[in-house]
C-alpha cells in the first residue's frame, strides 16, 4: 500500500552547499503491515516519516499511497491525502494543550472530508483506558495517558496507514510496552499498517519485520554537493 | 468540531490576554456609540429648539444670529429695544387698535390698523422683554399667549404644559399684574414652587433685587428648549418695575404726531402708558407661512428693524459650529477603534510565536495553509464581535445611565433603543473589516509555518 522509490532528500546547509539526509531506491509497506525501523539518531528516521505523511516534500523520487503518488499533488493535495490516510504519533505527543483529550481526538478528523464521527472518539478513548478523562486537558493527565490520547488521534481518521516516530521515547519503562501493545493491537485490529520508528531493538524486535536505516538509505552520512 | 470552535478553544488558552485584547475593542466601540447617541442628543435638542414655534423674530437692526441667541436660547445681550409702537404695526387685523385702547396713552394714528398686519393675518405677533435675571436664569417679561399660542417639538405641535399650577394672565385679582411662570429647571435649581415669590435682579445675575415681587402661578412641564431654564413674567408688571420705562424720546415717532388715548374702563389698574413702553424682539407667525418671506423685506428695508428667520440662522450655527465638532469627534472615536484593531494584531502576533508548535500540529493532522489562515482570521473577528457587542452595549447603558441628567438638562427621553442610530449599522461591517485588517498579518504567519521544523518545538 506503500511504495517509495529513488526518494531522495538533501537540506540547504548556512554556507550554501547541500546536505544530502535521503537517498532510498526502494521501500514498500503492504496493507495492514507492522514493521519497526530502527536507526541511528540522526539518521533521517523522522525525514523519511515527514516525507512519506506529506509534510516534507522530497528533492526526487516517487512515494505511492494506495496508488496515489504523493509526489503529484498540490500541497493542499497531500494535505487532504494526510488528514484521509495517515495517522501520525509524534515522539513528544503534540497534544493541543487547550484542548481536552477528546477535543484532542476530534481534531484528527476535522480537517478530511470525511464526516466528523465524535461517538468513534468517544470510543477510543474508552479503548486506550481514558473513558474517564475525555474532559481533561492535557496537564491533567499523565506521559503515558498523554501518549495514549494521541494514539487516539492518530486512529481517529481511521487512516491506512499509522507512522509512529519514536514514541516510546518519552514515556518510562513501565509503560513502554503498554504503549507499543495498544498501537499493534488497534492497528492489528482495523488492519491499518504500521511503521514504528525507534532506536531500541528491544522494540524492534517484537515486530515481524525489521528494517534497518542504513540498509534502504544509501546516504550513511551526510554528502557535500 | 469545526474552525470556530477550534478559534474558540485558542483564544481560551490566552484567557487574560484575550480578556484585555476584547476590553481594548470594546472601549472603542463605546466611545463611538456614545458619540453617536451624543450627536443624537445634540441633534435631537437643536431640532427641538429649532421648532420654536414661530416664523420670524422681529428685533432692532443689528447682528441677526445676536438677535436669535438673546431671543431663542435668552444668551447675550439685548442689540437694542424696538418702541411698542413697531411692535404695534405687527398685530394682525384690528388688534393694534384694541391693544391702543386697553393700555392707554400717546401714539400716532390711535384707529388704523398695523403698516404690517395684512402679511401676519391669522397669525401672531408676540412681544417680549429681557434684561432681568433671577438668580443665573434670564427673566422674559411676556404676554400669557406666549404659552397659549406657541407650540414646541420636533412636529411643532406640542403645547405647553405645567407640572405645576396654570399659565399667568393679564390681571388677577390676587396678584394683579405681578404673576410668574419658571420653568422646569429654574423651578428645581431655585428650589421654588407654585405660590413662592420670586425678585428679579436687574441686568447682572448676581445683583440684588429690585422692584416689585412676583408670585409664582405655575412650572412648566420639560420641554427640552431653552425655556426650561428661564423665567416668564407677565408683561405688564415688568413695565411697571423700576427703570423698566423708556427714558429717553423716541427720534422715530415725534411727539408732535402723537395723540392721547384714553385707556378702556377696566377693573385692573393703569398700565405703563405706551409711549413709555419699548420690546427687546417680537415673535411673528403669519396665519400663511408663506407670507413671513413677505414679510422679511419691507421690515428690512425700515432704518430700525430686521426680521430674521430663526430656523434659517440655527441651521447656519449648527452646520459651522456643531457639525465640525460631531465630526472631530467621531473621527476621535474612529481613531480609538483602529488603536483597538492594532491591539488586536499586537496581541495575537504576539502569541504566534507561542503556537508555531500548534499550528504545525494541525498542519500534520491535515488542516491546509489556508485553514490555519481562517483558524487566525475567526480569532481577530471572534475578538472584535465579542469586543464589539460589549462596547455597544456598554455605550448605550452609560446613555441610559446618565439619563435623568440628560432629560433635566434637555428635556429629552434617553432610552437604550431610542438613541439607536442608523450609523450603528456601519458598526458590523466596520467591525468585521477591522477584525480582518488585524488578523491579517498573524494569519500570514500562521498560513507559512514550517510544519517539519516546528513539529518538535
Amino acid at each position: 500500500m506503500l511504495q517509495i522509490r529513488e526518494l531522495k532528500k538533501s537540506f540547504k546547509l548556512p554556507d550554501g552547499q547541500r546536505l544530502a539526509v535521503l537517498d532510498v531506491e526502494q521501500f514498500t509497506i503492504q496493507d495492514a503491515e507492522q514493521m519497526a525501523l530502527i536507526g541511528e539518531s540522526g539518521g533521517g528516521k523522522t525525514t523519511l516519516l515527514h516525507c512519506i505523511a506529506g509534510i516534507m516534500s522530497p528533492d526526487s523520487g516517487c512515494i505511492d499511497l494506495d496508488n496515489i503518488d504523493l509526489l503529484k499533488l498540490s500541497e493542499a493535495g497531500r494535505d487532504r491525502v494526510r488528514a484521509a490516510k495517515i495517522g501520525y504519533v509524534f515522539q513528544t505527543f503534540n497534544l493541543l494543550p487547550g484542548f481536552t483529550a477528546l477535543e484532542n481526538v476530534r481534531l484528527g478528523m476535522t480537517f478530511s472530508n470525511r464526516k466528523p464521527d465524535p461517538q468513534r472518539a468517544v470510543e477510543l478513548l474508552r479503548r486506550v483506558g481514558l473513558g474517564e478523562r475525555l474532559h481533561h486537558k492535557p496537564s491533567a493527565l499523565s506521559v503515558g495517558q498523554q501518549q495514549r490520547v494521541a494514539v487516539a488521534r492518530a486512529l481517529a481518521n481511521r487512516p491506512t496507514l499509522l507512522l509512529a516516530d519514536e514514541p516510546t521515547a518519552n514515556i518510562d519503562p513501565a509503560n513502554q510496552q503498554r504503549i507499543i501493545d495498544l498501537i499493534r493491537e488497534s492497528c492489528a485490529e482495523e488492519r491499518i499498517a504500521l511503521l514504528i520508528v525507534t532506536h531500541s531493538m528491544a522494540i524492534a524486535d517484537q515486530f515481524p519485520r525489521v528494517d534497518r536505516l542504513e540498509e534502504i538509505n544509501r546516504v550513511h552520512v551526510g554528502v557535500k554537493n | 468540531m469545526n474552525l470556530l470552535h477550534i478559534a474558540w478553544r485558542n483564544m481560551q488558552q490566552r484567557g487574560f490576554a484575550t480578556i484585555l485584547t476584547v476590553f481594548s475593542m470594546a472601549l472603542g466601540v463605546a466611545l463611538v456609540v456614545l458619540v453617536m447617541s451624543i450627536s443624537w442628543t445634540i441633534t435631537e435638542s437643536f431640532d427641538r429648539n429649532s421648532n420654536v414655534g414661530y416664523n420670524l423674530i422681529v428685533g432692532a437692526r443689528g447682528g441677526s444670529l445676536q438677535l436669535v441667541l438673546n431671543s431663542v436660547f435668552y444668551l447675550s445681550k439685548p442689540i437694542e429695544v424696538l418702541p411698542y409702537d413697531d411692535y404695534l404695526e405687527l398685530l394682525p387685523g384690528d388688534e393694534r387698535a384694541k391693544e391702543i385702547k386697553r393700555i392707554g396713552g400717546r401714539i400716532a394714528e390711535p384707529e388704523r390698523a398695523g403698516l404690517y398686519s395684512a402679511y401676519i393675518q391669522g397669525g401672531f405677533a408676540i412681544p417680549i422683554c429681557l434684561g432681568d435675571y433671577y438668580g443665573p436664569f434670564r427673566v422674559v417679561g411676556t404676554t400669557p399667549a406666549f404659552f397659549e399660542k406657541l407650540r414646541y417639538g420636533k412636529m411643532n405641535d406640542s403645547e405647553y404644559a405645567f407640572s405645576a399650577g396654570r399659565n399667568f394672565v393679564d390681571h388677577s385679582p390676587e396678584h394683579g399684574f405681578f404673576e410668574a411662570v419658571v420653568g422646569s429647571q429654574v423651578a428645581s435649581a431655585m428650589k421654588v414652587k407654585v405660590g413662592d415669590k420670586l425678585q428679579t435682579t436687574h441686568g447682572d445675575p448676581e445683583g440684588t433685587g429690585h422692584g416689585e415681587a412676583f408670585t409664582i402661578v405655575g412650572v412648566l412641564a420639560p420641554t427640552g428648549t431653552p425655556n426650561d431654564r428661564a423665567t416668564f413674567i407677565n408683561i405688564e408688571g415688568f413695565y411697571l418695575m423700576d427703570n423698566h420705562a423708556r427714558a429717553f424720546i423716541d427720534p422715530a415717532h415725534p411727539d408732535e404726531l402723537k395723540v392721547d388715548v384714553e385707556r378702556e374702563a377696566s377693573a385692573a389698574p393703569d398700565r405703563l402708558p405706551l409711549q413709555k413702553r419699548d420690546v427687546v424682539a417680537v415673535l411673528v407667525k403669519p396665519g400663511n407661512p408663506l407670507f413671513a418671506v413677505n414679510l422679511e423685506r419691507p421690515v428690512n428695508k425700515t432704518m430700525r428693524m430686521q426680521a430674521v428667520s430663526p430656523i434659517l440662522e440655527i441651521s447656519n450655527m449648527l452646520a459651522m459650529f456643531v457639525g465640525p465638532v460631531k465630526n472631530a469627534l467621531l473621527g476621535l472615536t474612529i481613531v480609538v477603534c483602529v488603536v483597538s484593531g492594532i491591539s488586536i494584531l499586537v496581541s495575537i502576533y504576539n502569541s504566534m510565536s507561542d503556537r508555531r508548535r500548534d499550528i504545525a500540529v494541525m498542519r500534520a493532522l491535515g488542516a491546509r495553509r489556508d485553514v490555519v489562515l481562517v483558524v487566525v482570521l475567526l480569532e481577530s473577528m471572534l475578538i472584535a464581535i465579542l469586543g464589539g457587542a460589549i462596547g455597544w452595549f456598554a455605550g448605550h447603558a452609560v446613555g441610559v445611565a446618565c439619563a435623568d441628567l440628560v432629560e433635566e438638562r434637555t428635556g429629552l427621553q434617553i432610552g437604550f433603543l431610542n438613541t439607536i442610530t442608523v450609523y450603528e449599522l456601519t458598526l458590523i461591517p466596520g467591525l468585521v473589516i477591522l477584525a480582518t485588517l488585524a488578523g491579517i498579518i498573524p494569519a500570514l504567519v500562521a498560513y507559512r509555518t514550517d510544519v517539519s521544523r516546528n513539529l518538535g518545538a
